[in-house]
């Protein structure tokens, strides 16, 4: 299986030239932000290099994720994945089952110490957790994850569920489930975040990987700068609709014909991190927010439970006019029983007085 | 996993929960303390009406008298600029509005982005000359406690941290509307013991100053 | 609502106008144009190629409108087929092309102007042409020994 080819003989396999492979570097080279001056060394340099064995291990998952990168239509950036790498084990797509395919995962854990790539979709439950929630072949998610990163390179999260916990780990979390970087504590990890995230960003972060020896920059969530460095607010086609505050109020509005700013609507845009404005889904036909659908900020942590997909950003998640009345009520009573005990304070003091006279007076002076 | 992210949620959730009950249970406990005491009976014969005077002291106080305008016109003419930009962007900007429609249920219009952009401008900038005032005045840097330091930095946070969260000026964007959603919680957990309380005891002190004076029959 | 409706009238004329250049041309295209005029000196002092991508501009429509105008269109008009099509165009402006990467379903990838005597992507890629003379030895191999002698003798 993990054959040792160059990635350029892969390619050539596969009937890429080397003009057509020259034009992938370039639309990689502008999707990772690195000027176009260097297209010439990235292809130069993939060309040379072995494709990694990649391991892909799904867990607590719905597969959306695979589903997202094998959708995408051929040729395109989005396959060169595929061709990029050597997939030793995804138990989706392989077409090994069973112990078969769990031996095909050790051979390429042995064949490559050190050297090969996991990627992980699905979140998994923590070693506190009860392990029989998800298991495979009869192994819990958590030991199959330590006993296959224990010898990989660097680990690739894929998803939400596999960056930041995802569905499953939203409240009450009944699997105790976990994201990769909260169990993986000594291997590089890159979270690609998304429900789903934008396959062109795995290909973007294997292309760096493989073209300069390691991890592409990451922001506070270990997630490539190049992607997800700004908001989706910043780079929105409707972003002047917001500064000018023109909204759309409801669905079916003025507002929303002319295709004015869904803050209102509750578009999460302003604190998401991805990128989607430039990348575009479906084959660079839309997305959301060209669709006419808030942003529901599916590349953040926790957002399942950051508040209602409808509720605008400044909307509180928990608070509500009942708390408001409530504490209200609670402080009138505090304040009718702070009054009472005052003036019941004053009665006694104006029973219990004592009349002085000015000869008591003066003697106490 | 202690993030922007995580932070941001926590300013939106638990803590917003904090700072509503601590501002709604200790107003009203001090509201509640102030109208149960009232004041001490008046026996005397009334010479006019009580409630028409109170009313309309309540709205003629806005305005100085000649007199203090003269004296201080700089606490009157920049008092005045804040107080109003500070209400109108707290009233009309877009996400503030649909917190309250959030919270309340109740919305209202709302003013352009721009707009509200300008008057936070001049709203700082009305801020900073009342703390550089305070700072430089003889008589106000004496009588000057560190209450109202301390007020003064709530209520300029407040005003700054949403000024920096509008232009995105600090990254991670969560940090910084965090930031702003946590000084506004601290605002309201200040408001009821400090001289915040003024937003609404202001008005109360007014309708009894005009209503002792109504019932006096005399001029305020 | 009303009112907010008459806002967007105001503030959209207002906007084109405003952010043009002394030249008449929008802002965002003037520091292309800096950076065409620079590689060109140098393409021309000591063959040093260039490449601008013009999808990481940050620029409208409009804009690259504008300077796919100025530019102009000159004689060489080129497509290559690899992994979907690549239009190739050069400008009024000798040494300066348009290379538009486009993939299977005719979908822009990448745009790029490019300062150079030949754009990289019609010249034989170097390795390629290391195994030219193999490749033309292994033709005329083919044709003498491997294919039917009818062709021969014609």
């Amino acid at each position: 299986m993990a054959a040792p080819t160059t990635l350029g003989e892969n390619l050539r396999a596969q009937g890429v030239s080397r003009r057509g492979f020259l034009k992938l570097c370039a639309a990689t080279a502008s999707m990772l932000a690195l000027p176009p001056s260097m297209v010439p060394r990235i292809a130069h340099a993939l060309e040379a290099t072995r494709r990694p064995s990649v391991i892909w291990l799904s867990f607590q998952e719905c597969t959306g994720c695979t589903e997202s990168l094998t959708r995408s239509q051929a040729p395109t950036l989005d396959e060169l994945i595929l061709d990029l790498i050597s997939l030793d084990y995804h138990h989706t797509l392989q077409a090994a089952a069973g112990e078969a395919a769990e031996l095909a995962r050790h051979q390429a854990m042995e064949a490559n110490p050190g050297q090969y790539l996991v990627i992980v979709d699905g979140s998994i439950p923590g070693p506190d957790a009860n392990p029989g929630f998800s298991t495979i072949a009869g192994h819990s998610n958590y030991d199959i994850l330590m006993e296959t990163v224990a010898n990989a390179a660097a680990v690739i999260a894929v998803g939400s569920c596999a960056a930041f916990g995802g569905l499953p780990a939203a409240d009450p979390n009944p699997t105790g489930a976990r994201s990769v970087m909260d169990l993986v504590a000594d291997k590089p990890v890159v979270n690609i975040s998304g429900c789903p995230p934008i396959p062109m960003v795995i290909t973007g972060v294997l292309v760096h990987f493989l073209t300069f020896g390691r991890l592409p920059e990451l922001d506070e969530y270990r997630r490539p700068m190049a992607f997800y460095g700004q908001s989706i607010h910043d780079r929105c086609y409707r972003r002047p609709f917001y500064d000018r505050g023109l909204f759309a109020n409801t669905f079916e509005d003025e507002g929303a014909r002319k295709g004015w700013c869904l803050f209102r609507l509750g578009c999460k845009g302003p604190t998401t991190y991805n990128a989607c404005a430039t990348a575009h889904w479906n084959a660079g036909t839309s997305w959301p927010i060209q669709s006419g659908h808030p942003c529901l900020g599916c590349s953040e942590p926790s957002f399942w439970d950051g508040g209602g997909f409808y509720e605008p950003l400044s909307v509180p998640t928990t608070a509500t006019a009942t708390t408001l009345l409530a504490a209200a009520a609670a402080g009138a009573v505090v304040g009718g029983a702070t009054t009472a005990r005052a003036k019941k304070q004053t009665r006694n003091l104006v029973a219990e007085r004592q009349p002085v006279t000015v000869e008591e007076l003066e003697k106490k002076l | 996993m202690n993030g922007s992210m995580e932070f941001l949620l926590w300013t939106k959730g638990p803590m917003f929960d904090i700072a509503l009950i601590v501002f709604a249970l200790g107003l009203m406990a001090r509201l509640a303390e102030i109208f149960l005491l009232g004041r001490a009976p008046n026996y005397a014969a009334p010479r006019g009406k009580e409630w028409h005077r109170g009313l309309r002291t309540l709205f003629t106080r806005n305005f100085p008298d000649p007199g203090t305008f003269q004296r201080a016109p700089f606490n009157v003419l920049v008092g005045w600029i804040w107080h109003l930009g500070f209400l109108v962007i707290l009233l009309f900007f877009v996400p503030h509005v649909e917190l309250a429609k959030g919270v309340l249920g109740i919305g209202w219009p709302t003013l352009p982005n721009p707009v509200i952009d300008l008057i936070t401008g001049v709203t700082l900038v009305a801020l900073i000359a009342t703390l550089v005032h305070r700072l430089t005045h003889p008589v106000k840097r004496r009588i000057s406690t560190s209450e109202d330091y301390l007020v003064w930095t709530l209520v300029f946070l407040v005003v700054l941290t949403g000024y920096l969260a509008y232009h995105r000026l600090v990254e991670p964007y969560p940090l910084v509307l965090g930031m702003h959603i946590l000084s506004a919680e601290l605002f309201l957990i200040a408001l009821p013991f400090t001289k915040l309380t003024h937003i609404f005891t202001a008005f109360i002190a007014r309708w009894y100053n005009g209503a002792t004076f109504g019932r006096k029959g005399v001029q305020s | 609502m009303s009112e907010l409706d008459r806002i967007p009238v105001v503030a959209e004329q207002a906007r084109d106008d405003t952010q043009c250049s002394p030249l008449g041309l929008p802002a965002s295209v003037n520091p292309i144009l800096q950076e065409i005029r620079y590689a060109l000196e140098r393409l021309i002092a000591n063959g040093e190629e260039h490449r601008i991508d013009l999808s990481a501009l940050p620029c409208g429509p409009a804009d690259l409108e504008r300077l796919t105008e100025l530019l102009g269109t000159g004689e060489v008009q080129a497509r290559v087929e690899a992994l979907g099509p690549t239009l190739i165009q050069e400008t009024a402006v000798p040494g300066v092309w348009f290379v538009d990467y486009q993939d299977a379903p005719a979908r822009r990838l990448v745009r790029h102007i490019e300062i150079a005597l030949v754009p990289q992507m019609l010249r034989p890629q170097p390795q390629d042409l290391e195994a030219a003379i193999t490749l033309l030895d292994a033709r005329c191999e083919q044709e003498t020994s491997g294919s039917p002698p009818q062709s021969r003798e014609a």
